[in-house]
């Protein structure tokens, strides 16, 4: 703990000591905000996994009527654009402000281009009266009830995954403006790092998701 | 402000969890019974895990990073480990009396 | 670290008058401040439902109110009670003001978090008081499916977005509470040397952050089943009704050790202070705060013991909840030993303290009937659980509230209360607490069951006690209103320390407290509670 007699710097909150501390807070505060997503998400698996236990013919069948395509590129969209986030992180803690910028872009750029496939899917699914409720038809195998609950989980997960993405995107503007406004420097990046811990959290929840529901049974097709 | 990782790594990285991604989908199509569901859930963790440690630089974090970045997962473990005790074990004990 | 008082101090409280000061503040102890008005509405709302119904039910027959409205009541009361009141009480009140003090930190981590924290929690709170008018609910505050998803007719879907969203202002306090005492603490203190204040907030933390979202999730799940019929609950589609219980209760139950937990830290610190000891077993007392914010989150199939839950889960987490009961006891045990050869003096505060200890064992031990099997089988939803939880509830959580309120009132106002008035008023809230509730365990074991609108005439005479009771609580609770608010003007000049307490919020921080809490970061080199070199 130094008592700081040279000059403050500009991005050091005044409760707290050096930027160490505050640099420290900040990292566990993201993950502990992390920790909490993961149980809000964690309750929507839960609901997954009790469905899916009952009723798993019905699970295969709807899956079937996904794109694998679709969901396959969009995996590998998100990938890519963790390693473009990864990358935004490391310049802005290099000190790169047009490198910084360019990966943010990217990174912005596919988060978009991940939302525009949802988008495809989602208006597919809706053409098919596939979303639940009184005016969902089905004319798959299995029992339809069943399957319209397959399609209630895969709209709620995708669904709750998609509002994270779009605030993501939010969060990646804010950033470019901050950068472009030369906020960052090798002596303080925090809030890339922070959006960056966020960004491959929302990414590790599609990593999941896309086995969980674009995948089940694609053997017995 | 955390030591910087090498981008070598980064690349490494991205190339294991595209060729994880390519085998998932692949290993979908192959029947193996009910080892596909924990094939694919494997897949995931260890993907999970890669973006983990190296992206979001738990690898090179203190311990108690490491700690708040498990115990999400062990809790979730948690909560389904005793929900699933209910469903699963509908059929294990007999109540003596049927109950309400 | 001496504090010579001359001339009126710079204090967080006189430094700026502004409304926009109060409104706009990132200072912790404005911030506790404001969810100290704002947590005392939601006490008088959910109090006087309390009265209404308590009313009703003096007589068997319904006269006061139709029946519909009595649901809607009794729903009203445990919605803003749980959610507004006892779960933000000590919390984000006590825990808000004193933490960073306690500590020797200026602020919590992210006082703008904090900030935001108490503004969600008017925004939930103001949308409840919009669901109770818009319709009301009359759910009970479980929002049970099927009943809540598809038959009720009442504002299920506002009441549900108000919890979601208060939800998160729970979330953002457990969050900053986590990071300030892992990051902010003064240097040389250690964690053996935190106060058990604390540590009960870290435990409580920690059970915020992960149970809380679950239940934003829950209800967000029920909204989107009732409003748009994606059919997760709905037995029709597959769904399962019990997976809302189970998801609802992974929260709800350890939501119970939330508002306990910070209590039962409130109780250690006025234990050590009035019989200037220090807490007996500390590391005890510490590690149990720990093991029931842990032990806590497997025991929620209780409540699912009649709900079609297995038999083999029913007991297991049978078994579990006894356990439960091993940490919570080793406390109560522990405050017991510290009074031994302690020199007690009898202010409020100690007065709510052994209120706490014997009514929060009744309430811990009649949990215990409730964790078995087959007694649950006769008292499940029967007047029984509601006198246990309540017990446990007011004889505890409010109990500890009060008690904490009354030691730190110097401290948060500069001024003294009515040490007269104030015990009057523990009287009064004792005795009508006793009276309201302990004719309840006999009702619940007699059979009458919670929640109903009509009950049978023989057991008027039980209710009649009860309703009796409530009234003599009902005025308890209102005396402090009164001689707290007069003491701000007219009360005694507090001292720096008018218990002699230890503690860095008492020894070192001024009385109230500088808007930075402190002049200069505190170097702690003792335990806590050091006490004993004077007293023996």
């Amino acid at each position: 703990m130094s008592t700081s007699s040279e000059s403050k710097h500009p991005a050091l909150a005044d409760h707290f000591i050096d930027l160490k501390q505050q640099y420290d807070s900040a990292q566990l505060g993201m993950w502990s905000f992390l920790l909490t997503e993961v149980m809000m998400f964690g309750g929507l698996f839960m609901c997954y996994i009790v469905a899916r236990s009952q009723f798993l013919e019905a699970f295969v069948d709807a899956s079937h009527h996904l794109s694998i395509g679709l969901g396959g590129f969009n995996t590998i969209v998100l990938i890519v654009s963790s390693l473009t986030m990864a990358m935004a992180v490391h310049s802005a803690s290099e000190g790169h402000q047009k490198k910084t910028f360019k990966f943010l872009l990217g990174t912005l750029f596919l988060g978009a281009v991940f939302l525009g496939v949802k988008y495809i899917e989602y208006s597919a699914k809706i053409e098919h009266n596939n979303i639940p409720g009184d005016n969902f038809e089905w004319h798959g195998v299995a029992n339809p009830a069943n399957v319209e609950l397959f399609f209630g989980l895969y709209f709620v997960m995708t669904g709750l995954h998609a509002a994270h993405m779009i605030i993501g995107g939010g969060l990646l503007i804010w950033l470019m403006v901050l950068n472009h406004k030369g906020r960052f420097s090798k002596e303080f990046s925090t809030p890339v790092e922070l959006v960056g811990l966020y960004w491959h959290f929302v990414d590790i929840v599609w990593i999941f998701l896309f086995p969980l529901l674009y995948l089940i049974g694609r053997h017995s097709a | 402000m955390s030591e910087a990782v090498p981008l070598k790594i980064y690349y490494r990285i991205f190339s294991a969890l595209m060729v994880l991604t390519a085998i998932t989908v692949g290993i979908a199509f192959v029947d193996l019974g009910y080892l596909n569901t924990f094939v694919a859930v494997s897949i995931a963790v260890l993907k999970a895990t890669l973006v983990l440690l190296f992206f979001m630089h738990v690898k090179y974090s203190n311990r108690l990073i490491w700690v708040f970045a498990s115990a999400g997962f062990i809790w979730f473990i948690i909560m389904v480990a005793f929900t699933m005790s209910d469903y699963v074990g509908r059929t294990w004990v007999e109540a003596p009396i049927p109950l309400p | 670290m001496s504090n010579d008082t001359s001339s009126p101090k710079v204090n967080y409280l006189n430094n700026d008058y502004s409304i926009k000061s109060w409104l706009l503040t990132v200072d912790h102890k404005r911030i506790a401040i404001l969810y100290l008005i704002a947590i005392s509405f939601f006490f008088l709302v959910g109090g006087l439902m309390a009265v209404l119904f308590r009313f009703e039910l003096a007589t068997p027959q319904g006269d006061l109110v139709s029946a519909e409205t009595y649901n809607k009541l009794f729903t009203m009361h445990g919605m803003v009670m749980v959610f507004f009141f006892l779960i933000p009480s000590v919390p984000a009140v006590l825990g808000n003001f004193l933490l960073p003090l306690m500590i020797g930190a200026k602020d919590v981590a992210f006082p703008r978090l904090n900030l935001a924290s108490w503004y969600i929690y008017m925004l939930g709170g103001t949308l409840t008081i919009f669901a109770a008018i818009s319709g009301g609910i009359d759910t009970g505050w479980t929002f049970y499916t099927p009943y809540s998803s598809t038959y009720a007719n009442t504002a299920v879907v506002t009441a549900g977005i108000a919890v979601f969203i208060t939800g998160f202002s729970s979330i953002l306090t457990g969050l900053n509470f986590l990071v300030t005492i892992h990051k902010l603490r003064a240097p040389g203190l250690t964690w053996s040397r935190l106060p058990l204040f604390v540590w009960a907030h870290y435990a409580t933390s920690i059970i915020m952050l992960l149970g809380t979202p679950v239940l934003a999730i829950t209800v967000a799940l029920l909204a989107v089943e009732r409003g748009l019929g994606f059919g997760i609950f709905d037995p029709n589609l597959g769904g399962d009704p019990v997976l809302f219980q189970h998801l609802f209760w992974f929260y709800s139950h350890p939501a119970v050790y939330i508002m306990i937990l910070p209590s039962m830290g409130v109780i250690s610190e006025i234990v050590a202070a009035f019989c200037r000891k220090r807490v007996f077993g500390y590391t005890f007392v510490a590690a149990s705060s720990l093991a029931i914010a842990v032990i806590g989150f497997f025991v929620w199939g209780h409540h699912l013991f009649l709900s079609s839950q297995s038999v083999f889960a029913g007991m297991v987490f049978s078994f579990l909840s006894y356990i439960v009961a091993v940490p919570s006891a080793i406390k109560v045990f522990n405050w017991t030993a510290t009074m031994f050869r302690g020199s007690i003096s009898w202010e409020t505060p100690m007065l709510y303290v052994l209120g706490f200890i014997g009514l929060f064992s009744i309430g811990g031990l009649t949990g215990l009937f409730l964790a078995n099997l087959a007694v649950d089988v006769h008292l499940h939803d029967t007047y029984f659980v509601v006198a246990h939880f309540h017990y446990v509830m007011v004889g505890g959580v409010i109990m500890g509230y009060m008690g904490g309120l009354h030691y730190y009132w110097p401290k948060i106002t500069g001024r003294m209360y009515n040490e007269f008035w104030a015990k009057i008023s523990f009287l009064l809230i004792f005795v009508g607490f006793n009276l309201t509730f302990l004719p309840q365990f006999v009702l619940g074991q007699l059979g009458m069951p919670r929640r109903y609108y009509f009950y049978d005439a023989e057991w008027q005479t039980l209710n009649v006690l009860s309703s009796a009771g409530a009234s003599v609580l009902g005025i308890g609770y209102l005396l402090p209103v009164i001689y707290f608010l007069y003491s701000l003007k007219n009360g005694k000049i507090a001292s720096q320390n008018p218990w002699g307490a230890k503690g860095l919020e008492w020894e070192v921080a001024d009385t109230p407290p500088d808007p930075h809490n402190f002049h200069e970061i505190p170097v702690v080199t003792e335990e806590a509670y050091a006490y004993a070199k004077e007293a023996h």
